[in-house]
């Protein structure tokens, strides 16, 4: 357990450190995550109501838009590099190297969200630093990692590949969206954990199922 | 050797005659509904058709849980056929259900629980003829189509649960004559609709059978392309 919790820290450590080296997947995941916000404010008129109805709906269309954007790159440095094959000749199950690839992921996620937030508090004028904010973004970016290391890993090889992404991603996420938004929603009308629980509960089932189904399925994607 | 279209298959010939009884059932037997109006006789097409493109998805996982399984080309060949057949279904399911939905809901398109399930399914299920379409050929093509498949399987009973919550928050506008009122029909419609079902269900079959039978004689093909090559090579070196 410990060797294998060791394993998947050093992947994700060794992509944060990339990372931390040349910044460029958070910084695309942030910046194109903000243009759609700056773009909103233009598209709708942003009156108190205006921005808490859609509000909600502009942030995680945002966050989910961007984060193909980080996906496509997720894999790409590591096909460019042929580090794959490394990752793959090393003497560790394949899952572990799933969990690991999806952990950098959700870092990444995880950093760019907390630039996205407080411009997205500036911008639409809604409070959204309280807790339930922080276990609904922790849920729907373990879901958009989960699901988005699994298609990124099998869309990399394929030639339209910043095509098959979001065509694979986003109607497999569509229920997590659902999930952040309606939450979301509820927050910034005040409202508290309760009215938000299904949700909630709906958002660890995904969680859950696809960590699980993926981490299993993974090994069918690396195989040659 | 594999012949694509057989004249004398009773499957075609028998779905062509049920759809023609269908048709005279449809049009000509079956009283007009007096709610709806003569716009709710196309349902007996959206029913027997969404049933099909269900049929579809449920094919396509199966035989790709098999493929994975097993790892024999035949689930491989029948996933794809199925989906094929299940998205052009499918199609035309969203597209008879939105022709009847204007005039009986007063809207082409809501949220409500099925129809949000039943859209993004159609759009997974064309992410994965897609991704067939652009992956080169290949064990490992098959592979990760399976994968598509399979999970679109899995994430079904979460959207459609995700879709139904969100249904209840946001409750569909309907306000048409089908909103509050029971059907005239009662068991006239069970009839006209097995026989529709039936008629479709058979068409679905052949079509599926039809695209299996290419499937494979492509992969023939290629098979015999290989064979003939290598044969070509052998004689070219001991020549």
């Amino acid at each position: 357990m410990r060797d294998s919790l060791a394993v998947v820290w050093s992947i994700g450590r060794k992509d944060l450190l990339l990372e931390v080296r040349n910044k460029e997947i958070i910084v695309a995941i942030a910046g194109f995550a903000l243009l759609v916000l700056v773009i909103f404010t233009f598209a709708v008129d942003l009156n108190q109501a205006n921005a808490r109805l859609v509000g909600p709906g502009v942030l995680w269309a945002a966050v989910a838009f961007a984060g193909i954007v980080g996906l496509n790159r997720a894999f790409a440095l590591e096909v460019e590099g042929n580090t794959l094959e490394g990752l793959m000749l090393a003497p560790i199950s394949r899952d572990l190297i799933y969990l690991g690839k999806a952990l950098g992921i959700f870092l990444f996620l995880a950093v760019a969200l907390m630039v996205v937030l407080p411009v997205f508090a500036v911008l639409f004028n809604l409070i959204v630093f309280r807790w339930e904010m922080l276990a609904i973004s922790f849920l729907t970016i373990i879901g958009f990692s989960a699901v988005g290391t699994l298609f990124a890993a099998m869309s990399v090889r394929v030639r339209a590949r910043e095509v098959m992404l979001p065509l694979l991603f986003l109607p497999v996420v569509t229920p997590l969206i659902m999930t952040a938004v309606e939450s979301t929603a509820h927050l910034v009308n005040g409202r508290s954990w309760s009215d938000m629980s299904q949700w909630l509960q709906l958002a660890v089932a995904f969680d859950v199922v696809f960590l699980v189904v993926s981490a299993f399925i993974f090994q069918h994607i690396l195989e040659d | 050797m594999t012949r694509v279209i057989r004249f004398a298959d009773p499957l075609p010939i028998a779905s062509a005659v049920l759809m023609g009884v269908a048709l005279w059932l449809i049009f000509v037997w079956v009283p007009t509904e007096t709610n709806q109006g003569a716009v709710q006789r196309i349902l007996y097409f959206h029913v027997p058709i969404a049933w099909g493109s269900m049929l579809g998805i449920f094919i396509v996982s199966g035989s790709s849980f098999m493929y994975l399984w097993k790892k024999n080309e035949k689930w491989d060949r029948l996933a794809v056929a199925s989906a094929e057949v299940g998205v052009v279904f499918g199609g035309l399911m969203l597209l008879t259900g939105m022709i009847w939905a204007r005039p009986v809901w007063a809207v082409w398109w809501t949220g409500e629980a099925k129809l949000t399930t039943a859209l993004i399914l159609f759009f997974i299920y064309i992410a994965y003829l897609m991704f067939r379409a652009y992956f080169p050929p290949g064990a490992q093509r098959q592979r990760l189509a399976a994968i598509i498949g399979l999970i679109g399987a899995i994430d079904t009973p979460i959207i459609y649960f995700a879709a139904n919550l969100w249904a209840q928050a946001h409750p569909p506008i309907i306000t048409g004559p089908a909103a509050d009122s029971e059907s005239s029909l009662g068991s006239d419609l069970g009839l006209v609709l097995l026989t529709a079902t039936v008629a479709f269900t058979f068409l679905f079959i052949h079509l599926v059978q039809s695209r299996y039978n290419i499937r494979k004689a492509e992969d023939d093909i290629v098979e015999l392309k290989r064979a003939s090559g290598t044969k070509m090579a052998r004689a070219g070196r001991s020549s």
